[in-house]
């Protein structure tokens, strides 16, 4: 048995295991959301949200991806067919192959690299080319707005994001996402660096294109923004791949501020519960606020989006930086 | 044999979409060819160890500077006749730059001399203890600091001169003021209401003008929608 495993089939193999393992469950998990996230908004707007297909709504989801399959896919005149199609298949690509170097629990990463926040911030930087590449391929005045806003709005969030991963990594003196969970042992970063936390957060709305920063598919002036072309299966590749980005954004928040699989006391109880079960329930918290946002505030002007990006949260978080960075050196906290 | 083969697949890769970038007719093509040469280099990086250099050049190139570049690419109206119409008359003078440089890339490759000392340093063990992106940080900030800072400073230079080339302050336009309309404090009421309670009942509206102080809307008959309004103070 041993020998098989160390023969590069049986690594492959193993490896395959592990990516299905963690994908399953992903997917399964973006079925849900989709079905909590109307569950939640109902309940938070006074309705019964979906309640027909199975109990309590909960085989809605796969209704819905039922729907989706039996549909049919129309590719638009004028528009480019190969870029057309290869749009969602981008977006839904970048958001599973993000989760390789998640670590839901010790040493449970599929690939546990030494810069695996950098490839994070990589992929989810990359997340940009499914919209932009379905809104010119569409060849439609709508989606191609959506599109220009949505590329503008993600290169301007990402710096201020940059540089509260820096102020973490200050913290923790490694890039490995393993190093920065087993770094909050002792202390949550969300305590010590809240105004970070708070910012993070923020620009994971905006980074997702969720309310209150729909902008790229606002409905009430672009229709439905980039994908207002996409039918069927390349719809539901979009809509899947917004979700796992969700998810995504959250397991990120949590490994970062929220100590990933630690529980919030190292005390008798609290430590039985299995590490991956506290990531889920993390991941679950942020992704109520998710919905929660979206149930609560309208959305931003496009002017006030690039001034909250660009003009506050640029300046925080770099001033922010620099006071950490003096505050760890003159206390000597500087890891080692 | 895994890495060996991933390599030539890459460089075969990068190859052939580095011809694509200059021989695709659409320029929304050429771009998105080079994000995927980009994204071999990066690659290539990886295999070769350096996987910091691959994150940084897959962050910065792919990430942020071409969706710049195909954000401009993308809004530009180009007329692909137009484009071609002095293809013939510039063709010479552009075979003569190619020509020159790829024979000052020949020379510079010709005259490529390792020094002595170098086989010996190639033999030398690479640290196990320090990773590439530790061992970067080292010989940047300690030994090359005040040249990556001069490099800092004229990017920012640059990005100011950006600004101020193409910063037009129109005074007719309208700014909004965040920070005032935040500190503004009107007639306006947070008002908590239980859940399921109509705000009719609570009073917290303007109570419904009594039966016959209503407008007469309807009778000058331009509108149906007046009695709707109910506060009966516009007009």
């Amino acid at each position: 048995m041993d020998s098989f495993l160390n023969s590069p089939i049986g690594v492959l193999s193993l490896t395959v295991a592990q990516a299905l393992a963690l994908l399953v469950p992903l997917l399964i998990g973006v079925a849900y959301m989709t079905w909590a996230e109307r569950k939640i908004m109902a309940a938070m707007q006074l309705r019964k949200g979906p309640n027909v297909v199975g109990p309590f709504g909960l085989l809605q989801p796969f209704a819905d991806a039922g729907k989706m399959l039996m549909k049919e896919t129309i590719v638009p005149t004028g528009a480019s067919r190969v870029l057309f199609i290869m749009a969602p298949m981008l977006t839904f690509v970048l958001a599973m192959i993000a989760w390789a170097v998640i670590p839901v629990n010790e040493g449970w990463a599929i690939a546990d690299i030494n810069v695996g926040i950098l490839y994070l911030f990589a992929i989810s930087s990359l997340g940009v080319y499914g919209i932009i590449i379905a809104g010119w391929a569409s060849n439609s005045k709508y989606a191609f707005l959506g599109a220009l806003r949505s590329a503008a709005q993600m290169v301007s969030y990402e710096v201020s994001m940059g540089f509260v991963i820096v102020t973490v990594l200050l913290c923790v003196g490694s890039l490995n996402l393993t190093d920065i969970v087993l770094a909050q042992k002792g202390l949550w970063f969300f305590i010590p660096l809240f105004p970070m936390f708070i910012i993070f957060f923020i620009s994971t709305l905006a980074e997702t294109n969720r309310a209150p920063f729909d902008l790229p598919e606002g409905e009430s002036e672009l229709v439905a923004g980039f994908f207002v072309e996409y039918s069927a299966m390349t719809f539901a590749l979009f809509f899947l791949g917004e979700y796992a980005n969700m998810i995504l954004m959250s397991s990120l928040t949590t490994i970062l501020f929220l100590g990933g699989w630690l529980p919030p006391f190292d005390v008798a109880p609290l430590n039985w519960v299995p590490g991956p079960i506290w990531f889920i329930l993390k991941v679950c918290f942020c992704l109520f606020v998710f919905v929660w946002v979206r149930a609560t505030f309208p959305r931003y002007r496009y002017d006030q989006l690039m001034r909250l990006g660009w003009k506050v949260f640029l300046p925080i978080s770099l001033v922010w930086l620099v006071l950490t960075a003096a505050a760890l050196k003159i206390f000597g906290w500087l890891p080692a | 044999m895994i890495a060996g083969l991933a390599f030539y697949a890459f460089s075969a890769v990068l190859i052939a979409s580095a011809v694509m970038v200059v021989t695709s007719r659409n320029p929304v093509h050429s771009v998105l060819y080079l994000i995927l040469a980009f994204f071999n280099a990066a690659a290539l990086f990886l295999i070769a160890g350096a996987e910091f250099l691959a994150m940084i050049l897959v962050i910065v190139y792919v990430g942020a500077v071409a969706v710049l570049f195909l954000f401009v690419v993308m809004m530009l109206d180009i007329d692909f006749a137009r484009l071609r119409e002095g293809f013939q008359r510039y063709a010479p003078i552009g075979a003569v730059i190619g020509g020159i440089l790829f024979l000052e890339l020949v020379f510079v490759l010709g005259a490529w001399q390792s020094s002595g000392q170098a086989g010996s340093l190639r033999l030398n063990p690479v640290p196990t203890d320090v990773h590439n992106t530790a061992a970067i940080g080292r010989v940047l900030y300690t030994e090359y600091v005040f040249l990556f800072q001069a490099a800092g400073l004229i990017l920012l230079v640059a990005m100011i001169g950006a600004i101020v080339l193409t910063h037009r302050d129109r005074a007719r336009s309208r700014r909004q003021d965040i920070d005032v309309q935040v500190a503004r404090r009107t007639q306006l009421d947070m008002a908590s209401v239980p859940v399921g309670a109509s705000i009719g009942e609570l009073g917290i509206l303007r109570p419904l003008p009594p039966e016959e102080a209503k407008p007469k809307a309807v009778t000058h008959g331009h509108g149906h929608g007046h009695d709707d309004h109910g506060h009966g103070g516009h007009h």
